[in-house]
């Protein structure tokens, strides 16, 4: 490595543009500029420094901004092209077909071709991945590699620069002055300074006053809220940490919870209410109520139960009730981190059905028996001799094999019994299949039947169970972020260094990171005040330069 | 530049980079095995679980301690549990005696549907109904029929799902048999 040594007699790193010590300038290009490059205090960039090992060749590679920003400009481009047509957990993919089937039948060709090139599920691709991953090493490294060197200069910057690096400051001024006019200069410039809230440090002859230097903090700060951001997103990865599951819960049923172990949800009602017709306003009633009503509610009333002992399933012995809510769209039932919030709902779902034991030829009723579908008994008892066997029980009938009725389902689609009734008049019972629109009597006529009288429902909620602990950790990243973004906006690096030549000059100097206008200021107030030489903005004067030299261009 | 600060540097990079580079592994790995993964794996410690039985005899895993246990998740709709259930019917008569428990799981049925199919089918290991389908989650089950092997430390030894032959089930009690 080639250490650079200043006329100062400081060593500085390979790299290095502005002599760390006394800001002499050290490149050719620096030399020969009228204003100097003061970005990172014209330090050396850390992974320019050396590039030995592979490592470090590594993380200059990430340290570059070209690099960081390449990476950025792909993921961008990515992320837009994965929101061409929906993602596939968002594409409704029909039973009994697969997802590339559903992006044919709704997108065509090019639904094919994004579904073939795996853009459909892009956020989890492993190449999306890893470009995030690429994205967060080059945020730290590069910050780590400018972030340090500017830090550590600016804590041991001194007061006196070389007149060099003063005259290749954007800002700067000198006139010829008596000693003693300079010393009393400096101390009007000092007692203004501070009056601008200026930190003022003095040497002999020299003064450097400085204000917010924490302002070159900002975009450091806000990376850090970006690497604490992706790693919250992270997180959600991790078991525990995100939770996102769906249930179907009936009225009247008690059911374990999906990813909330040890807790049992009993559904006691859901409500499905539209506007009446006088709730609506006029403009609707014109329009839209001929077609269909418009929400009011959905609403599911529920019991959140807290099993005694979580690790173990099935125990709903001792159960402690621990919440009651009316859950509805937006107000989730929350608990101990975890949110149900109403999703999706069924309606009229079958849930008992009703019989009337009758003599067919005379009609006569022995009674009705009610059959609670999700819990049927064995037997009714209609008193005065009569009663009801259920000898069979099938949800969802759906034919006979062998000569037996089969059920595909646990669920009361289409449900269909064999009953065995018996009577003072049938002793010995007389059996009789009965289903929907349907009845047989495979053991021979009977006397009787169970006739159907009518049908209860109930409705179906469904919920989703969310739990997300990683929301504070993304609340933090968010807020250091935008304190970042705000020191690096609202605030500016200023100083000004004076100087008195052993020649008798005075010279003044000036630099901000932003905001020139409000650092003319801040010189204009002290300037006249302390009796400092008349300044000039040197980009300005290039600028205006290269306008005369192009000539009347408005033509 | 000394040597020293010059080391400290390059551990420090070593570092950030190994730990990036762990992250983004472990997030691919993850998310490419999000969708197949099972709470549950192959000797892991199976969930304790309470549930009673059509006699109303509490069954509780872990009581069951030091013995082989198999849990047959089942539903009558369900044809492959239907015609497997005879087998295990057989294999529960010839190692009973041996230190093997075999309980099966319905989910969420009525009483009265479970009973008739079990008495049809003339089931005598015990059947338990799992109305709140929270033993179901615990083990993740989601085709079934469903069946776990519990050796006698109350680890898992294997899950099976879809139907098992008579000879199968043989050699999987064979192998938790304390």
């Amino acid at each position: 490595m080639k250490n650079i040594t200043c006329e100062c007699g400081h060593v500085n790193p390979e790299g290095t543009h502005l002599c760390e010590k006394c800001g002499r300038p050290l490149t050719e290009e620096e030399k020969h500029a009228k204003v100097v490059d003061m970005k990172y205090e014209g330090r050396a960039i850390r992974s320019k420094t050396y590039n030995k090992t592979i490592i470090d060749k590594i993380w200059n590679f990430f340290s570059s901004v070209k690099v960081g920003v390449s990476i950025i400009v792909i993921t961008l481009v990515a992320a837009a092209i994965g929101t061409f047509l929906p993602q596939v957990m968002y594409v409704n993919v029909m039973q009994g077909e697969d997802a590339k089937q559903a992006y044919i039948d709704n997108y065509g060709t090019f639904g094919k071709i994004y579904y073939n090139l795996g853009l459909s599920d892009i956020y989890s691709s492993w190449w999306f991945q890893t470009l995030i991953g690429m994205l967060a090493i080059s945020i730290i490294a590069a910050s780590i590699d400018r972030g340090v060197p500017l830090y550590k200069s600016l804590k041991n910057q001194r007061v006196k620069r070389h007149e060099s690096f003063m005259k290749r400051q954007r800002i700067f001024g000198e006139k010829e002055i008596a000693a003693d006019k300079a010393e009393e200069s400096l101390n009007l410039a000092e007692k203004k300074m501070k009056e601008l809230k200026y930190k003022v440090r003095r040497e002999d002859g020299v003064l450097l006053a400085e204000k917010n230097r924490f302002a070159r903090s900002g975009p450091y700060i806000n990376h850090v809220g970006l690497i604490i951001f992706l790693f919250g997103v992270m997180l959600r990865l991790m078991p525990g940490f995100y939770i996102d599951e769906s249930l179907w819960i009936r009225e009247g049923e008690t059911a374990s919870i999906p990813g909330m172990d040890g807790y049992y949800l009993h559904n006691n009602k859901f409500t499905f209410e539209t506007y009446k017709k006088e709730e609506q306003k006029q403009e609707f009633n014109q329009s839209k109520a001929a077609v269909n009503s418009i929400a009011k509610n959905y609403q599911s009333d529920v019991v959140l139960y807290q099993s005694k002992d979580e690790g173990i399933a099935g125990e709903t012995q001792d159960m402690k009730k621990v919440a009651h809510h009316a859950i509805q769209v937006n107000k989730p039932l929350k608990y101990d981190g975890y949110a149900l919030y109403q999703m999706d709902f069924k309606l009229n779902e079958l849930k008992a059905m009703n019989f009337n034991l009758v003599n067919k030829k005379t009609g006569k009723s022995l009674g009705e028996v009610d059959i609670d579908l999700t819990e049927p008994k064995k037997e009714y008892d209609l008193g005065s001799g009569s009663k009801v066997e259920v000898k069979g029980y099938y949800p969802t009938f759906s034919g006979f094999d062998d000569g037996e009725p089969q059920s595909d389902s646990p669920l009361p689609n289409n449900p269909a019994f064999i009953f065995k009734m018996y009577t003072p008049e049938t002793p010995k019972g007389e059996t009789s299949f009965v289903a929907i629109k349907q009845t047989l009597e495979p053991l021979g006529t009977t006397k009787y039947q169970m006739k159907f009288q009518n049908i209860e429902t109930r409705n179906v909620s469904g919920l989703t169970i969310r739990k997300d602990r990683t929301l504070p950790i993304l609340a933090i990243g968010g807020i250091i972020f935008m304190l970042g973004v705000v020191i690096g906006s609202y605030w500016s690096h200023r100083r000004l260094w004076l100087q008195r030549t052993n020649d008798g000059r005075l010279l003044l100097a000036a630099h901000t990171n932003k905001n020139w206008f409000s650092m003319k200021k801040d010189l204009d107030a002290v300037t006249t005040y302390a009796h400092l030489p008349l300044w000039v903005d040197q980009q300005e004067e290039d600028e205006k330069e290269m306008e005369e030299k192009e000539g009347d261009n408005t033509l | 530049m000394p040597m020293e600060k010059k080391q400290k540097r390059l551990y420090l990079r070593i570092a950030i980079l190994a730990v990036l580079v762990a992250a983004i592994v472990y997030t691919i790995y993850t998310t490419a095995n999000k969708n197949d993964v099972k709470l549950l794996k192959v000797g892991d410690d199976a969930p304790n679980f309470s549930l009673v039985d059509l006699n109303g005899k509490t069954h509780k895993l872990s009581d069951y301690k030091g013995q082989g246990v198999l849990l047959n998740f089942w539903g009558t709709w369900c044809k492959p549990c239907k015609k497997e259930m005879p087998a295990i019917n057989d294999q529960y008569k010839e190692f009973k005696d041996q230190g093997i428990q075999i309980l099966g799981i319905n989910i969420a049925q009525s009483e009265l549907e479970v009973t008739s199919f079990t008495d049809k089918l003339g089931v005598e290991f015990p059947i338990v109904i799992d109305k709140t389908r929270s033993v179901m989650r615990a083990y993740n089950v989601d085709p079934l029929p469903a069946t776990i092997l519990i050796n006698k430390d109350g680890k898992i030894e294997n899950i099976i799902t879809g139907e098992m032959k008579e000879k199968e089930i043989n050699q999987y009690l064979n192998s938790i048999k304390p």
